[in-house]
């Protein structure tokens, strides 16, 4: 049963993975069309949302998916990003794109500093500081009133304007910023991964002393994705208060840090396509179970218990089967050679192991 | 003065309350290597049972006895519906995480249903019994003593249940190896279950005094208490049961004064500055074990 | 004398326990050394101290006129000593080719921002170590599996994937700890060709091995360690007639102490 959904899945994927500039086509295309679309406004606040957890989860994912190190404070890190951005724009009253960077870049740095205590810490140890660090960081929201107006929060932000066209929920605009944003982090987070540092951190979350005894520094690359986990929190942390009139300590709370995990762990962990699809569902299941009434988050407590018991790789996590990417140059290198690129299997060797 | 001596009483007396809830964390964590977010649920679960059998004019103690054997059957079964085929799978951490915050999200939800008790806050039976004492301007409730001595008596039964019975010798065996444990012919599973059955049973006896000192309940309130009960566990060193009484007091006491002295909004985090402060200090908490790493 | 890997009178402590008590050698460049003695000898102790997995207790180390002691488990990767371990310590969720590639890492020189804008100097290096770790996967014959999760591998594929990965370390020195336990004789018999070809290529190699049959073919000269002492040391010969060596494989059947 489950190995065939697998198979089902990899074929999706070997279809995806031969389209993937035609997709990448039609998302530019997606991203010029939408402010000729009439959307109402409710369904632009969701897919809003979404975009914002899709973010929100890439950024988490860094750090859990890629490092292994479990995060249960990230709306702290959502919260500052969201009162960087806000306050630099009504008290300083700084543009929203250089404010948006300065969310980006101060929560990065916080997030440097939560990352020191992460080298004596391990495993659980470290999410339980990271839930205390959430719990600090609202309450300093709310007591640090002549910055940031306590428990009425942050009011009258103004919407971002490109070029003279100011973004907001009815010409489209937030949507466009949105998909834009979205591209960018996505782009970035894969850009990670395959490359020295990405291999680093899934070589530390698959095993620590392995990873040392390669030669990382395993504590030097634990506080790197920490920061670059905190900088993409805090860049989704920035756009979100632009799409709401105004934010408050109580929006980025324990629950908050918990949905952020949830779409990591349904989408599917390590992924970007699950942060998408993670983000997606999470966000409309309200919606969609609406007729539950009251119901609904007993189903959710539900379907997360039956998932981790039977799909604990997460919806859209699975281990690709698609053959490694490799570049032109080093075809080249292997073709000049005088060999090929492709795979050569030893002498009187067949293939073995079945991929899980 | 008197402010300062009656937030550190009230500190105490609360403390001791949630070394209640920290055992629970403490025990389960200790053996399972696993926070257990369903815990502060449950922790609600036994308040709205002593309120609801009090309701059905059981009278007050045996309401709390019956809320505590359904309490701890209810921890009991959790570990045994969704924690155990996990562990016979293998699954990692983070499954049991999120397993136990999906119990937490339905057993929660289940007691806000307007069919259950509704999300309003309740009154709660007060435990106010005997009126309150005066020493000078300092005023001591007697709900705050009941809360006090109840709980120090529970935490020495519990001290004696793990430190002198075969069981709790089967609890600290499993604790430090498993594997070990297994070996020599311990039911590792029945250790699991009694020790979630322990952890729900004290949960529901903190339920009823607490909120019997704050006379009111509402479904979402073990969250907030659950996360401080936790960081009181990890303060005073996971799997120590004297460490689980410092934590709370320490925590207890700090939340108190903060309160009094930094505004209502210090209250809750207050627990998590003591977390953050001691951890960088001692890794391990106050009274914990050093671990040990093997290569 | 600075020699290749020098080793003088090095003692580690656990406790009361002596793991590894005042043992002298060297290994010389191109040379195929092995470290034998029965179950819980040490030598995976010695494997540990030489790496700086664990701080040594006293006695002196170098590789290369360089102070090994106080170095911390990073730089001696990168003055070119790598090395497998005993259980297995691959990363099963990523590909046999990532596996590998990590080997590479100490040799990266291309910094975060490179990669995330995938500079001229990120592409040239990566391709360049892309390569060449898939030329090593062929040397040991492991190419065709190279898109693989380590996870779905067999146990004698996965202990080549681990030298693989030691090699592309680009040391100099080798350590070896069992690496044919777990294969089959048509398997070890494979590996053991594939080891000396390596010498022949300019590496030196550090085996640690429990069967003595194993390392009587492939040994330069070898060292026995029983106890946490060394024993015997010489040439292959030398050692398979030396009575005390002997007598230590017979005497640690009977005991057969397993602490590591």
């Amino acid at each position: 049963m489950e190995k065939k959904s697998n198979r089902v899945l990899s074929a999706i994927e070997s279809v995806c993975y031969k389209f993937r500039y035609l997709f990448l086509i039609l998302y530019v295309a997606l991203m010029v069309i939408v402010p000729f679309l009439d959307i109402k406004l409710v369904h632009a606040q969701v897919i809003i949302l979404i975009g914002v957890y899709a973010m929100l989860g890439m950024g988490l994912n860094v750090l859990i998916g890629y490092t292994g190190l479990v995060s249960l404070g990230h709306a702290g890190f959502y919260a500052i990003g969201a009162y960087t951005c806000a306050l630099l724009e009504t008290k300083l009253g700084v543009n929203f794109w250089l404010a948006l960077v300065a969310s980006g870049v101060l929560t990065a740095f916080i997030g440097f500093l939560l990352g020191l205590p992460s080298l004596r810490l391990s495993g659980s140890y470290l999410s339980i500081v990271t839930l205390g660090f959430c719990e600090i960081v609202t309450m300093i929201l709310k007591q640090w009133e002549s910055v940031t107006n306590g428990n009425y929060g942050v009011r009258n932000i103004k919407q971002p304007v490109f070029f003279g066209i100011k973004l907001d929920m009815y010409n489209g605009g937030l949507i466009v910023l949105m998909l834009v944003l979205c591209l960018i982090v996505g782009v970035a987070s894969l850009a990670i991964r395959n490359s020295n540092a990405g291999r680093a951190f899934r070589a530390i979350k698959d095993d620590e002393l392995a990873a040392n005894m390669m030669g990382i520094h395993v504590s030097r690359y634990k506080i790197m994705s920490f920061v670059i986990s905190a900088f993409i929190t805090g860049i989704a942390g920035g756009f979100y208060c632009v799409t709401r009139n105004y934010i408050e300590p109580g929006s980025f709370n324990f629950d908050v840090s918990i949905l952020i995990l949830s779409v990591v762990i349904i989408g599917g962990l390590g992924t970007i396509r699950g942060m998408v699809f993670g983000a997606a569902i999470l966000q409309l299941f309200p919606q969609v179970f609406r007729f539950l009434d009251e119901w609904r988050y007993v189903v959710y407590g539900l379907l997360l218990i039956v998932m981790m018991r039977f799909r604990p790789q997460g919806l859209l996590g699975w281990q690709s089967t698609q053959p490694y990417h490799l570049s032109k140059k080093t075809k080249q290198i292997l073709e000049a050679d005088g060999g090929t690129s492709e795979p050569l299997e030893a002498a009187g060797k067949t293939e073995g192991g079945s991929e899980q | 003065m008197s402010a300062f001596v009656g937030s550190v009483i009230n500190g105490i007396a609360l403390g001791m309350a949630y070394a209640l809830i920290a055992v629970g964390y403490s025990l389960v964590f200790g053996i399972l290597r696993l926070i257990n977010f369903a815990h502060g649920s449950i922790y609600a679960f036994g308040a709205y049972m002593v309120f609801l059998f009090v309701t059905l004019k059981l009278g007050f103690l045996p309401a709390i006895i019956v809320s505590v054997i359904l309490s701890g059957l209810l921890a009991f079964l959790m570990d045994k519906v969704t924690l155990e085929p996990l562990r016979k799978k293998g699954s990692d951490t983070i499954a049991y995480l999120i397993t136990t915050v999906g119990v937490s999200f339905v057993i929660t939800n289940v007691l806000s249903l307007e069919a259950v008790f509704g999300s309003q806050r309740r009154l709660f039976p007060s435990t106010n019994l005997f009126g309150s004492i005066r020493i000078g301007n300092l005023t001591i409730q007697s709900s705050q003593i009941i809360m006090f001595v109840a709980a120090l008596i529970l935490m020495l039964i519990m001290t004696y249940v793990v430190n002198k019975t075969k069981m709790g010798l089967s609890m600290r065996a499993v604790e430090q190896n498993g594997r070990a444990a297994r070996l020599v012919g311990v039911n590792v599973n029945r250790v699991i279950s009694f020790t979630f059955f322990l952890g729900g049973a004290s949960a529901a006896i903190a339920g009823a005094l607490i909120n019997g000192y704050y006379q009111s309940i509402s479904p979402t309130m073990g969250t907030t208490i659950g996360l401080k009960a936790f960081a009181a566990a990890v303060v005073g060193g996971i799997g120590v049961l004297h460490g689980s009484v410092v934590g709370g007091l320490v925590v207890g006491v700090g939340e108190c004064i903060a309160a009094q002295y930094l505004g209502s909004n210090v209250r809750d985090p207050m627990a998590f500055v003591i977390l953050i402060i001691i951890l960088i200090i001692k890794p391990n908490g106050l009274f914990g074990k050093k671990g040990i790493t093997k290569v | 004398m600075s020699g290749f890997l020098e080793v003088s009178h090095i003692k580690m402590q656990f406790g009361g326990l002596a793991a590894v008590d005042d043992v002298t050698m060297h290994v010389d460049k191109g040379e195929i050394v092995s470290l034998i003695g029965p179950n819980g000898a040490g030598k995976t102790t010695v494997f540990n101290m030489l790496t700086g997995v664990y701080n040594i207790t006293s006695g002196e180390m170098s590789f290369e006129g360089q102070d090994l002691k106080s170095m911390i488990p990073q730089d001696i990767v990168k003055i070119g000593i790598s090395r497998t371990f005993q259980n297995l310590r691959l990363f099963p969720k990523m590909r046999v080719i990532e596996n590998v590639l990590v080997g590479t890492h100490v040799r990266t020189k291309y910094n975060f921002w490179d990669s995330l804008l995938r500079t001229p100097r990120f592409r040239r290096e990566e391709a360049e170590h892309t390569a060449r770790v898939i030329q090593i996967l062929r040397s040991i014959g492991m190419d065709g599996m190279r898109n693989s999760f380590v996870n779905s591998l067999p146990y004698g594929d996965q202990r080549k994937v681990e030298i693989a990965r030691a090699i592309a370390t680009d040391a100099k020195l080798i350590l070896l700890d069992e690496p044919a336990a777990g294969m089959n004789p048509a398997e070890s018999e494979e590996l053991l060709r594939f080891i000396r070809e390596l010498r022949d290529k300019g590496y030196t190699i550090l085996l640690i091995e429990h069967d003595m049959s194993v390392v009587m073919n492939i040994s330069d000269r070898i060292y026995v360690l029983d106890h946490g002492k060394l024993i015997a040391e010489g040439l292959p010969q030398e050692i398979a007639n030396n009575p005390k060596v002997i007598e230590a494989y017979l005497g640690g059947e009977q005991k057969n102490v397993k602490n590591n």
